[in-house]
């Protein structure tokens, strides 16, 4: 997947040196936490935080995340509720907190902003890839946010426009650029494909 | 010659004894005028002729950022080292004309941090007298702890426990007093960077203890200039140049190269910048790496060699030079 600078890179969680750990995934980011599981020292979780925010995945990986025993578990409805939480784990938290993200671009984009903004080095933050490949978008025009977006050209969720999703990405705003498509001719309307999935 | 660096004529202006060990020496351009800026944490390399041979090591400078009129550095004595220190105690007058290079850090802040946390072993607290000074200018968060052998030896203490009160702990040997380092990097806001600066030992210790908390790389910042050692004499063959030099028991590597007139890139002379890293053509024998550069990997696999710190023991080496 990798085609310009900007397009972000992701890895394989595992388990690093540290005296606490905090573990946020959505869907199936779930079954990332749980290969690292396998490989993790027997203390590991005694010290760890969950953050979970199921989608598309349902109940189907709750039991398993809660069998390995974190210090705390959340589960929320979305990327939107868990944020305000993770800013005031982050506010209070010390450094030998280690940060791992993984699931969706979506969300492993917000919550590395929120871990940067809380000076966090994001080269220390581990982040794996899983489930869907669907971006969030950020239309250059009016600069609403489009989340979910799988098509391309896509249509911006705030003003209207059809938009190329681009593969330049914005760490300052964890969202691929969109770009208006038929900016020369707006009766000009090219085909739909879902290429995003 | 040293890579994108110029050199300044000054004059020293004031030579201070600190205490029994320690010096400070004052230089302004000679030609009047500002020297140029630099950053807390930031060295200069001070050139010394000393009876036909030229010695050039670097020295971190202590005083405040916010002032070029003149830079500041302190000197510890080292009567067994190879001759620098004793050459400024003994011979470096007031009045005097030197030549030292432009600045160059290989130790600065990194601004992004929340929080820096200083550390600072006997005359190591040089740099940090320069941080201090320019964070403090800027209201930036930062606590320093300081560990010296004695109260009569522990540079600048009192100075620094003036300007920023409790923000500088102090931690003397004969008072048996140690840093609590366990308890300092577990307490540490989120966003903190550590920095140290002190005996090779003090160093280690404390970037092992911050990896086994956790704590990125990126996150500790360390300087050691690891002044070279004297040695067996060695013969090198120069490839490129075609000559065969001899380096002295109390010569470094890189200071032979320098006197059979060839001129290779350098910096910081202590191992950590990586400007005059060599290639290796041929050996026959050990090396003994001193760097702080070269990786594990590196210094195993016979192909590099940091002239500034490190030597060789053994019938025959050939460098790309």
């Amino acid at each position: 997947m990798k085609t310009i600078l900007s397009r972000p890179v992701y890895g394989t969680l595992s388990p690093q040196a540290g005296k606490s750990h905090l573990l946020i995934a959505d869907a199936e980011g779930a079954s990332a936490i749980l290969d690292l599981a396998k490989q993790a020292p027997a203390d590991f979780f005694a010290s760890a935080h969950i953050m979970f925010i199921p989608g598309r995945t349902g109940d189907s990986f709750q039991a398993s995340l809660k069998a390995l025993k974190p210090a705390q578990y959340y589960e929320g409805p979305s990327i939107a509720a868990a944020l305000p939480r993770l800013t005031w784990t982050l506010a209070n938290a010390h450094m030998g907190l280690r940060v791992y993200l993984a699931g969706t671009e979506g969300l492993i984009g917000q919550m590395m902003q929120a871990a940067i903004e809380a000076g966090i080095d994001p080269a220390s933050i581990q982040t794996e890839h899983r489930g869907s490949w669907a971006r969030r978008v950020q239309c250059v025009h009016c600069k609403g946010i489009t989340e979910n977006v799988t098509t391309q050209p896509a249509t911006c969720s705030h003003c209207g426009l059809l938009l190329l999703v681009r593969d330049h990405y914005s760490k300052r705003h964890a969202a691929f650029q969109g770009v208006c498509i038929n900016a020369e001719d707006p009766t000009e309307i090219p085909q739909t494909e879902e290429i995003f999935r | 010659m040293s890579a994108g660096t110029n050199k300044i004529n000054v004059t020293v202006t004031e030579v201070v004894a600190v205490n029994e060990l320690v010096k400070r020496f004052h230089f302004e351009r000679t030609d009047g005028g500002n020297l140029p800026t630099f950053s807390g944490g930031a060295h200069v390399v001070i050139e010394m002729r000393d009876n036909g041979t030229t010695r050039l090591n670097p020295y971190s400078l202590m005083s405040s950022p916010l002032n070029t009129r003149d830079y500041t550095i302190s000197v510890r004595r080292d009567d067994v080292g190879r001759g620098g220190s004793l050459f400024m105690h003994n011979r470096v007058k007031r009045g005097m004309e030197m030549v030292i290079s432009y600045p160059v850090n290989l130790f600065s802040l990194d601004l992004r941090a929340k929080k820096h946390l200083m550390i600072a072993g006997g005359i190591g607290i040089t740099p940090f007298l320069a941080q201090t000074a320019q964070l403090a200018s800027t209201g930036g968060n930062f606590e320093l702890h300081y560990t010296c052998r004695s109260e009569a030896l522990g540079s600048y203490s009192e100075v620094l426990r003036e300007r920023y009160g409790n923000r500088v702990s102090l931690y003397l040997d004969e008072r048996n007093e140690r840093i609590p380092l366990e308890r300092l990097l577990a307490t540490q806001p989120l966003g903190t960077h550590i920095y140290v600066c002190g005996p090779a030992g003090m160093i280690k210790w404390v970037r092992d203890t911050a990896a086994t908390h956790g704590w990125p790389d990126d996150s500790v910042h360390y300087e050691h200039f690891a002044a070279p050692q004297p040695g067996t004499p060695f013969d090198v063959k120069l490839a490129v140049s075609g000559l065969e030099i001899r380096v002295g028991e109390q010569q470094s590597l890189l200071e032979a190269i320098e006197a059979a007139g060839v001129d290779p890139p350098y910096l910081c002379r202590g191992g950590v910048c990586g400007q005059c890293e060599t290639n290796v053509i041929s050996y026959d024998g050990t090396f003994k790496h001193n760097d702080h550069w070269l990786s594990d990997e590196e210094h195993c696999s016979g192909k590099k060699i940091m002239p500034c710190v490190s030597r060789f023991e053994g019938r025959s080496l050939v460098l790309e030079r």
